[in-house]
């Protein structure tokens, strides 16, 4: 088989799924933090007992995360390997900085997090809480720097010929702080911290529906829901923003999202449709006229680049950058107006007899999942055929020298190892779940 | 081969410091889970598990993070070790994975098949990243055919011969050594009595595998010897590591345990750093055609990049030793079980 198909397969594979635990453990480290913030104030033995409740489910996300994350960080090396020597100079750097400042940060302060409670102080505990949450943040920095530069690149000049062509660093902060770095990174930041949020809710939203933990979940509910709302919000904010960004420094990748082709304005704006990508027009779907004009330029008549511009083997595939373009639209928007309406409620003191409210929101777990995933989707795929924006083709970053065998051996096991994964991590979280909080009051209390 | 104490050797040594680094503390996580099945009982099984950890993931970020140095400082060399040895880093990887769930999921259930599902996991795959980096270490001292492009030639079988896979088992031997002192640091009574005398085998296993494997290379991998050679002070190297090894047996006779730990650290150290000036300044050696080798300057990134990422580790590498060596200090002493352990 195709070594180039397969090597794409096996990386949007393993990179979606260890994407479904770091915004966890990102979002949750925010979340662990004010909890445990909130006991050592209030000294309530309720807040410990959250804490160390979701520390430990902290635990188990984490480890699926460094499992699958360590592949990661060699699979540029095994399948990529024209990528790697294309941009070992200045990606390289990015991913050694996470290791130094991120990795070892998260992983060295997560033992005293999980294991530390009977050995230091509750004031170190809830140091190292915080390193932990850190740490997790660093890492999302410095591998965003990395694929952004990849979008957007900067700070770089091309040296060699030929097939032993590289990318160098010239100005360093120029590269890590290139034109879409702080719009992406916020925008996944905000991503991971729904990501947690909607996963404390859903779990107390459980239990609020079942009556057990009642004051615990009441209590989580409030810490939890006031960041869904604020990450929600900034949801739209650092989307639009990218958005903008997008439209100057990758218009190919925007007029995909939107499904634009006509090179003369005014554009308009699709909520929702089919993409043709043959006659070049988006089919049964709910236009505005003049919007994306209005929204890129804040003129109703602005031209906006649109597909036509780009030869055909130059432009992304349009239909699946457009629909989960727009799915994640729509999920964003959902998640906003659940949990404003939530805000609401739990400021008039009615959320919690509202059963049908406390449902949605035992499924909306996966509403931030889904938009995550989708939003990178649209990201990676609405930046083809580039792997390097206009610097490096994905067909030629490939490892020339691994067979389609060989990748079609790894991908098997990759696809029964994850499978298998997944299903022991849903069983064993459900198990926590069922069991819920223990109980710490009665057993050896926290050193004082 | 002199050494130059150039930009480019700095990074060859700042490189070889995080693996090094990597084989030590890691050396010994990995040798409790080559161990694990030899204990009986789950709580004893337990006790191992939790001798590890807190630290084990720590240890991992290591390998990580020398991952991402090797990556940023030598390039060529990532991209064609990991692509050229591609079935035995996925072997790696998926032995790492399998380590990394099977420590966390291990005590998550009570069923004895679950438990003796991942006490299974849990030694296999740290037998085999054992083995499979100290194949690595092996083929990197032996010599891999490489083209003018620097691209690897062989298959995944010509990297399993007899010198690499010496290697490798040499590796799994020294791990389960330093593995099996760092457990004698950590349990007490009936158990430690047991691991005293794994400590008494292992060190016999891997002393006889750390002969053999220096005589097949002094005989067979003459190159491995050139920088020694032109650098006579250089074999103080290889005296001060015999030291340290000979040293091991004395302490643990009489009952130091911390100081044979940390004997068999400074082993592990010396070991890498004599492995370090073997290959110097080679990083992946061509046998077929020596011209064709990936050295510090070849394989290199420019000075532009290896300058910043020297701030860059001058910055990161203390805060992570301090806090590294205070994680060590909050977790010292014998394990004791309790409703956070695994």
């Amino acid at each position: 088989m195709d070594v180039f198909l397969l090597s794409r397969i096996q990386f949007a594979f393993t990179i979606a799924f260890h994407y479904l635990f770091p915004p966890l453990s990102i979002g949750l480290g925010v979340l662990l933090v004010l909890m445990e913030a909130r006991y050592l104030r209030s000294k309530d033995p309720l807040y410990l007992q959250m804490t160390r409740f979701w520390a430990r489910i902290f635990g188990l996300i984490f480890a699926l995360g460094v499992a699958t994350g360590i592949v990661m960080e060699f699979q540029f090396g095994t399948n990529w390997s024209v990528y790697s020597r294309f941009v070992g100079d200045v990606f390289g750097s990015a991913l050694a900085a996470e290791g130094i400042f991120a990795f070892f940060l998260e992983s060295g302060f997560l033992a005293i997090l999980l294991f530390g409670w009977e050995r230091v102080k509750p004031r170190t505990h809830f140091f190292a809480t915080c390193m932990v949450a850190l740490g997790a943040h660093f890492s999302a920095v410095w591998i965003i720097v990395a694929n952004s530069w990849q979008q957007t690149p900067a700070g770089h000049h091309v040296v060699g010929f030929g097939n032993t062509l590289r990318a160098e660093i010239v100005d360093f902060w120029q590269l890590v702080f290139n034109p879409s770095t702080l719009h992406r990174l916020s925008h996944s930041l905000a991503g991971a911290w729904q990501a947690g949020a909607f996963l404390v809710l859903s779990v107390s939203a459980f239990y609020l529906l079942r009556r057990r933990h009642v004051a615990l979940s009441q209590a989580a509910f409030r810490i939890a829901l006031p960041m869904a709302v604020i990450a929600s919000l900034l949801q739209l904010v650092t989307g639009h923003q990218s958005a903008l960004g997008v439209a100057v420094h990758q218009p190919a990748k925007l007029a995909a999202f939107e499904g634009h082709y006509a090179a003369e304005g005014p554009a308009d704006m699709y909520l929702f449709g089919w993409v043709n990508e043959k006659e070049e027009r988006v089919t049964f779907g709910l236009r505005i006229p003049a919007m994306l004009s209005w929204m890129v330029h804040g003129d109703t008549q602005a031209p906006v680049t649109g597909l036509r511009a780009f030869a055909p083997e130059a432009r992304p595939p349009v239909q699946v950058v457009f629909q989960t373009y727009h799915l994640m639209v729509v999920l964003g928007m959902g998640l906003i107006l659940l949990s404003l309406a939530a805000l609401l409620l739990l400021l008039r003191s009615r959320l919690f007899a509202q059963r049908w409210l406390l449902w949605i929101f035992v499924f909306a777990v996966l509403g931030p999942q889904a938009a995550n995933q989708l939003g990178w989707a649209s990201a990676e795929i609405g930046r083809q055929p580039w792997i390097v924006q206009n610097l490096l083709k994905t067909r030629d970053a490939f490892s020339p020298n691994v067979s389609g065998g060989e990748i079609l051996f790894s991908l098997a096991l990759f696809f029964i190892v994850y499978t298998l994964l997944l299903l022991l991590f849903i069983y064993l979280l459900n198990d926590k779940i069922q069991h819920g909080p223990d109980d710490h009051t009665s057993m050896e209390g926290h050193r004082a | 081969m002199n050494l130059a104490f150039d930009l480019n050797t700095i990074w060859f040594f700042l490189v070889g410091v995080l693996f090094a680094g990597y084989a030590m503390l890691d050396g010994f996580d990995l040798g409790v889970g080559a161990l694990h099945l030899f204990t009986r009982g789950d709580e004893n099984r337990r006790i191992l598990l939790n001798a590890i950890a807190p630290i084990w993931d720590g240890n991992e970020v290591w390998l990580v993070t020398g991952g991402g140095a090797l990556f940023a400082a030598f390039p060529e060399v990532y991209a064609t070790a990991f692509s050229g040895f591609y079935v035995a880093f996925m072997l790696l990887l998926f032995g790492l994975i399998f380590r990394a769930v099977a420590i966390e999921f291990r005590s998550k259930q009570p069923m004895i098949w679950w438990r003796k599902f991942w006490d299974i996991s849990f030694s296999v795959s740290s037998i085999l990243s054992s083995l499979l980096i100290g194949v690595a270490l092996g083929n990197m001292a032996w010599g891999v055919p490489l083209d003018a492009q620097g691209q690897f030639q062989g298959s995944f079988w010509s990297l399993l011969h007899p010198y690499t896979l010496m290697v490798g088992i040499c590796t799994v031997a020294l791990f389960a050594m330093h593995g099996s002192i760092y457990l004698l640091l950590k349990t007490e009574g009936a158990l430690q009595q047991q691991i005293r005398e794994w400590t008494r085998s292992t060190i016999i296993v891997f002393v006889l595998c750390y002969i053999s494997t220096t005589m097949f290379t002094l005989l067979y991998v003459p190159h491995m010897t050139d920088t020694i050679r032109a650098t006579p002070l250089l074999f103080g190297v290889a005296l001060v590591n015999m030291l340290w090894i000979a040293n091991i047996p004395r302490e643990i006779f009489h009952g130091r345990e911390m100081r044979a730990f940390l004997s068999s650290c400074a082993a592990v150290l010396t070991l890498l750093l004599l492995f370090g000036i073997g290959t110097y300044p080679n990083l992946i050696y061509s046998a077929s055609a020596p011209a064709n080798s990936l050295t510090i300057y070849n394989a290199a990134s420019s000075a532009k990049t290896l300058r910043i990422m020297l701030i860059i580790a001058a910055c990161g590498v203390p805060m992570v030793l301090a806090y590294t060596g205070s994680i060590y200090w909050i977790f010292r002493g014998k394990v004791k079980l309790d409703s956070h352990s695994y």
